[in-house]
């Protein structure tokens, strides 16, 4: 389904001799319907840019990423957008919300984007999944980060793409709520038949694993 | 793929923000509005000074005052009065190249039991007149008749009304158009009229008496020269054959309040075109701010799938509506403050001022406020632009 074939990503940066250093160096992987792919390695290996190639946010500097066969980089701006609309959805590390909208109105966010009104029902449903329906109608900037990331969460389930790209999606959660986190993500895989993505640095992230990556110095390698 | 209503739900959901740029940009219509509706008050004022004058050549009595006399007269409506001989008249039209001649003779009314209001009144031939007539012609279809007046737009009288001047009882017969000028606060009769109140006024004690005798006066000669001459050699010509009188041009009369006109002008589009570049880098420098602040929000919205070209049109259209707004409220706020006191501007400025007729201020509002929406959306079209050119991934990673 989505595929990344020797993927590269070089930054300019005065390092020891070199004036540049690769973030991500040749890296290919296949993420494939019903199948949790998770992929660990230390901060600053290379995972966030390796994620962000993969979803079509940051062009690599050589190499392929394809989706069904489509060249993601050789789409223009409004097919690569429309693409990360309907059959990408990403959920970023960090805070990812539109702070003048509230909780509900972002989880809705991607339809409104596509020109629709959005199911709302669905959206409290996703909402309600991850604990947080009671919040729907607050606004972002009154929830804490661990509410944000499962409103992030929802957003991406909402959205219903193919592939599901998460990035350290359990990173401001508590033992409980990532446990959710993470068996939700599943459900999506294997009951829903979508690809999904995990990176992060839990290692409870492992156990829901199908294939699992692990991330050094740029270079990506399957652990078997 | 776009979602309309979020440049609205951003501007209204964050208040203070939208509130300063709407200040920035309504600063800016302020200051173009404002400034434009001054300057286009004194152009039309001094316009129509040069229309109602109507003569190439205007004779007074040679003493030192008249000249400034006169220019106070119809600059700021100051009431006055001086004579010449109406020989005078004659003289003036002996003289070759003077195809018309027209006297008028001025009396200042007093601020007494004996004169309803202090105005300058202003005695026409109606025969010869042919600047005040054409004036009158717009707003009275009939000759001035035995003790009618007609009376400038701010004269406190209206048609039917009389009015009491040296004790006698002239009729009120037409309100003339205005001007601008001090003659808006004049009011004008026939010379028959006029012999009457000076008769009257000289039993007050007001003389106008040159000599012992009851000689006929007048106090102006107005002078269309002929096609073909030179009203520069005319006026020198004037002031050899006619004794005790000054011919002047009109247009150097007024050459100085021409001059003040030109100065005010340049200092107001000095000053808008300061305002103007300051507020555009001012309003460069915000937009800039304001959308390295939301960096990582936008990067939600790219990741989201808005497009990069829709994300610069979201931001293109929240700087629109500000502007906008900001346009209007600016465009207000001057209107508020340049009309109630357009007195008290003319006589600070003393010089000319005529506001511009409805359609004209319309459009002027009009232009300022496209403008406005113009530069704010241009100011913010660079940091748009910058933005939509970088990967979202990036924009992400740095917003974080």
């Amino acid at each position: 389904m989505l595929k990344a074939e020797n993927v590269s990503m070089r930054y300019f940066r005065k390092t020891g001799e070199a004036n540049h250093f690769y973030a991500v160096r040749e890296a290919s992987l296949g993420l494939n319907a019903g199948e949790v792919a998770v992929l660990t390695g230390r901060s600053g290996s290379g995972k966030t840019t390796l994620l962000h190639m993969l979803s079509g946010l940051l062009t690599p500097t050589s190499g392929t990423v394809t989706l069904d066969g489509a060249d993601l980089y050789g789409l223009k701006d409004g097919a690569l957008s429309r693409l990360r609309n309907q059959r990408l959805s990403v959920i970023p590390q960090g805070r990812s919300a539109v702070d003048t909208l509230t909780v509900l109105e972002n989880v809705l966010l991607p339809a409104q984007l596509a020109g629709k009104p959005g199911d709302r029902a669905a959206a409290e449903r996703w909402l309600n999944t991850l604990g947080i329906l009671a919040l729907a109608d607050a606004r972002t900037g009154e929830l804490s980060g661990g509410e944000l990331r499962r409103m992030a969460i929802a957003r991406a389930l909402f959205q219903d793409a193919e592939v599901l790209l998460a990035d350290e999606p359990t990173g401001d959660l508590d033992d409980a709520n990532t446990a959710l986190a993470l068996s939700v993500l599943q459900s999506a895989a294997k009951e829903r038949g979508k690809a999904v993505l995990i990176v992060s640095h839990d290692s409870e992230a492992s156990r829901y694993a199908d294939a699992l990556y692990r991330m050094d110095g740029g270079t990506l390698e399957r652990v078997e | 793929m776009g979602a309309s209503h979020l440049p609205i739900k951003n501007l209204l959901r964050r208040p203070g923000r939208t509130a300063a740029l709407v200040l920035l940009t309504a600063f800016l219509a302020l200051s173009v509005f404002g400034g434009s509706v001054v300057v286009r008050s004194l152009q039309s004022g001094l316009d129509s000074l040069q229309a109602r004058l109507g003569a190439d050549i205007i004779v007074l009595p040679g003493s030192a005052r008249s000249k400034v006399d006169f220019q106070e007269l119809i600059l700021q409506g100051t009431a006055g009065a001086f004579y010449m001989s109406a020989d005078s008249l004659d003289r003036v039209k002996e003289v070759d190249g003077v195809a018309l001649a027209a006297p008028q003779t001025f009396l200042a009314s007093l601020k007494a039991d004996c004169c309803a209001v202090k105005v300058q009144v202003i005695g026409i031939d109606p025969e010869a007149d042919f600047t005040v007539r054409p004036w009158i012609g717009q707003s009275y279809a009939r000759e001035l008749g035995d003790m009618d007046l007609a009376v400038g737009c701010r004269v406190t009288a209206n048609v039917g009304e009389s009015l009491k001047i040296y004790d006698q009882n002239c009729h009120v017969v037409a309100k003339l158009a205005e001007t601008g000028t001090g003659l808006d606060t004049a009011v004008y009769c026939d010379m028959a009229t006029m012999e009457k109140l000076l008769a009257a006024a000289e039993k007050k004690g007001v003389t106008h008496k040159l000599t012992s005798d009851d000689a006929d006066v007048i106090s102006a000669v107005y002078v269309k020269v002929a096609d073909g001459f030179d009203p520069e050699a005319v006026a020198a010509k004037i002031n050899a054959h006619v004794r005790k009188a000054a011919a002047v041009r009109s247009r150097s009369l007024f050459t100085g309040a021409s001059d003040s006109l030109e100065g005010a002008s340049r200092t107001v589009a000095l000053l808008a075109g300061a305002v103007w570049v300051l507020a555009f880098v001012i309003l460069m420098i915000a937009f800039a701010m304001m959308i390295a602040e939301r960096r990582r929000e936008f990067a939600v919205l790219l990741l989201l799938g808005t497009s990069r070209g829709g994300l610069s049109r979201l931001i293109l259209a929240e700087t629109a509506l500000c502007s906008l707004v900001g346009g209007l409220l600016g465009v207000g706020v001057a209107a508020t403050a340049v009309f109630p006191f357009t007195a008290l501007i003319e006589s600070k400025l003393k010089l000319p001022y005529l506001t511009p007729d409805a359609g004209t201020v319309a459009a002027l509002a009009i232009g300022t406020v496209a403008a406005t929406v113009l530069v704010g959306t241009l100011a913010s079209a660079w940091a748009a632009w910058r933005l939509s050119r970088t990967d979202p991934g990036v924009t992400l990673r740095e917003g974080a």
